[in-house]
């Protein structure tokens, strides 16, 4: 897309447009990272190695720092490649899904774009709504349920979102269906009691089904900054997550902090949310994406 | 992975300092190195902190910091001196217009917390300044957003205004101050789907609806988690609106929230008041000085307790 071809451009004009490599430069292309959100720590790690590179191999001219950057973007796209957007469906019993994340972020969004796409592929689907604390949160989940033709299993609000799990399961058995997705009240990461109530929705799973969740998906805000860290430090912790969402691309923002997740903690993007319809989710392809941020660099090298 | 605050990262060149007993110009220059890192972690716009430590060192590098015993704090105290000066007093007051009703209009991006603070501003109208709102549901796009809304005015005990999801947001906020006026209601609230600022069709939707409906208020949501683009988000809607006023919500997780100085350095308008939580009394005065204490991560033991 647009925005990433600009990074990747600033890069190109940064390198024309110094003579010298300096600590101008590299607070530039600093800059240029930090802009993207890539994480904090990963951006500055990646300056470092970059500054020792310079210094080894004795480079003064900008054209030839930007092999080394290029082989250091490589580097994270490598990484990239060998992390697929797969998705642990069992074929032949019932798939779990749990989402998990921060308020706001698009988790209940995402359900229903998930629930469009599994439905699509002829599979049963059913909805578990277990936000039950926001208001409206329930009848959201239905409007989505309505919207893709799918069922939803609720309780009503206030109640204990563990047992609207436990239900949702029985129901989703007694129905043959093949993907229960469930959706959980967003929490800010610090809060230890919301996390613990979290943990605990997750343990019903657990002993309900052996081997469920199959999936835990962190849902992400593409606009967020450096505290996505944090949340994918945390909820990791707490539900052992196994991928995440990044939500709002169709925005400015460039959420470049799944970058620094994958650095590390090492957990891969599965699929990316490009809008409000239920058509607008992707599947993660972490070629294109970094790809796509760095394409001229990469494109330049292979000259 | 813990955030390190800027006391923590001044410690290596104030050690330094000591040893030579004196401060030159480049211990400043490593210093206001420091600084920049430090805000950056913050999430403060790359920019915005590029003015602010041209700024800073000015200072820095006159009597200030130079001539001082204990040139770390000093540099401390400067830094957050002018990140408390940047980021306004204390405007915790909201308008009122001369012929009531008062409109105000929320709006910002998906999911940064408006539906949520237009219900907490109403509790704070009524119990703070005795006021009776009236609350518009115009987010017909989200879906269950009315439903949302409504629920919030149950939990209050106050009205809400809805026409469904078929009427168009600019109609139901005609139709809504009509019925204020009617029922003696002395503000009216409108709360406004989620929408980017690039999308030139709902931001007309807006455009629209301040035509109409003069609002006294056009507060702009925004989550204080938002990274680098927060200077693109709130320029956008500030130039395209006109925004009066700022609400930095979710201030109650462990962002550092450096957005809040990014939006008001871009934008020049105050933040009036910070998000601390889901529930309805979750709304506070924004601190300019706790603000900046905490985007240096010098740990605002208040607002970081745990309110779950
Ligand atoms: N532009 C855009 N908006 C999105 C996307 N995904 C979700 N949204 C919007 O973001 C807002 C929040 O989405 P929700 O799905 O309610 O988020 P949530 O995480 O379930 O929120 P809580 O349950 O309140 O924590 C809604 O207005 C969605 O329409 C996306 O990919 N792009
Ligand atoms: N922890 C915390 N959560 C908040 C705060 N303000 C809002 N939220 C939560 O953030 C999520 C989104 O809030 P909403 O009020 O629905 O946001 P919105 O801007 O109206 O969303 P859209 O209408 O979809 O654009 C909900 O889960 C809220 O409970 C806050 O200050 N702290
Ligand atoms: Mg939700
Ligand atoms: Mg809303």
């Amino acid at each position: 897309s647009k925005t990433r071809n600009n990074f990747a451009n600033k890069v190109n004009d940064l390198v024309a447009r110094y003579r010298k490599v300096d600590e101008d430069f590299f607070e530039e292309l600093e800059e240029i990272l930090i802009q993207a959100d890539v994480g904090f720590n990963t951006v500055m790690e990646l300056i470092d190695e970059l500054k020792m590179e310079v210094k080894r191999k004795n480079i003064s001219d900008p054209t030839e720092v930007q092999s080394a950057i290029s082989e250091k973007l490589v580097e994270i796209y490598q990484s990239g490649e060998k992390t697929t957007g797969h998705i642990n469906i069992q074929e032949d019993s019932l798939t779990v899904i749990l989402f998990v994340g921060v308020n706001g972020v698009g988790k209940t969004t995402t359900i229903g774009k998930l629930a469009h796409m599994y439905k699509q592929q002829g599979k049963n689907v059913i909805l578990a709504a277990g936000d039950t604390f926001r208001a409206g949160a329930i009848d959201q989940l239905e409007v989505w349920g309505n919207r893709v033709g799918v069922d939803v299993v609720k309780h009503s609000e206030g109640s204990d979102p563990a047992a609207v799990m436990f239900d949702a399961i029985q129901s989703a058995r007694a129905k043959s269906a093949d993907i229960l997705l469930c959706d959980t009240a967003g929490r800010l990461q610090n809060k230890v009691n919301l996390m613990n109530e979290l943990e605990k929705v997750k343990r019903v799973i657990e002993r309900e089904i052996p081997g469920a969740p199959h999936e835990v998906l962190l849902v992400l805000d593409a606009t967020t900054g450096q505290n996505a860290l944090l949340q994918a430090k945390t909820f990791k912790e707490v539900t052992n997550v196994s991928g995440i969402v990044l939500t709002k691309l169709d925005g400015t923002a460039k959420g470049g902090i799944v970058l620094a997740i994958r650095n590390e903690l090492n957990i891969p993007v599965k699929f990316v949310g490009l809008g409000e319809k239920m058509d607008d989710l992707q599947a993660f392809d972490p070629e294109k994406y970094v790809y796509g941020l760095f394409s001229t660099i990469i494109e330049k090298e292979a000259e | 992975m813990a955030f390190e605050g800027l006391a923590d990262r001044l410690q290596n060149t104030i050690q330094k300092i000591r040893g030579k007993g004196k401060v030159s110009e480049s211990d400043v220059k490593e210093m206001m190195r420091e600084v920049r890192l430090a805000l950056l972690e913050a999430d403060v716009n790359f920019k915005v902190v590029k003015e602010f430590i041209k700024k800073v060192s000015e200072r820095a590098v006159g009597q200030e910091v130079m001539k001082s015993l204990t040139p770390g704090q000093q540099v401390i105290k400067v830094v957050k001196e002018e990140l408390t000066n940047l980021m306004g007093g204390e405007q915790s007051q909201i308008a009122v217009s001369k012929r009531p009703p008062t409109v105000i209009m929320m709006v910002g991006l998906q999911g940064a917390g408006k539906t949520t603070t237009t219900g907490k501003l109403a509790n704070l109208l009524r119990k703070k300044h005795n006021r009776n709102p009236l609350l518009v549901a115009a987010d017909i796009y989200r879906p269950a957003a009315i439903k949302q809304l409504e629920t919030l005015g149950k939990q209050l005990s106050m009205p809400v205004f809805s026409l469904g999801d078929q009427v168009s947001p600019v109609e139901i906020a005609r139709q809504a101050i009509e019925k204020a006026k009617a029922d003696h209601h002395d503000y009216v609230l409108i709360d406004t789907a989620g929408r980017l600022h690039i999308d030139g069709e709902l931001m007309n939707e807006l455009k629209e609806i301040k035509e109409l409906a003069s609002p006294e208020e056009i507060f702009l949501v925004v989550d204080a988690m938002t990274g680098q683009d927060a200077v693109n988000v709130a320029e956008s809607f500030n130039e395209q609106l006109g925004i009066t006023g700022v609400v930095l919500t979710k201030l109650d997780g462990d962002t550092r929230g450096g957005a809040a100085l990014s939006i008001r350095s871009v934008t020049g308008k105050p933040i009036k008041f910070v998000g601390m939580g889901e529930k309805l009394d979750a709304l506070e005065a924004f601190h300019p000085e706790r603000m900046a204490s905490r985007i240096l991560g010098m740990g605002d033991v208040l607002t970081l307790i745990e309110k779950a």
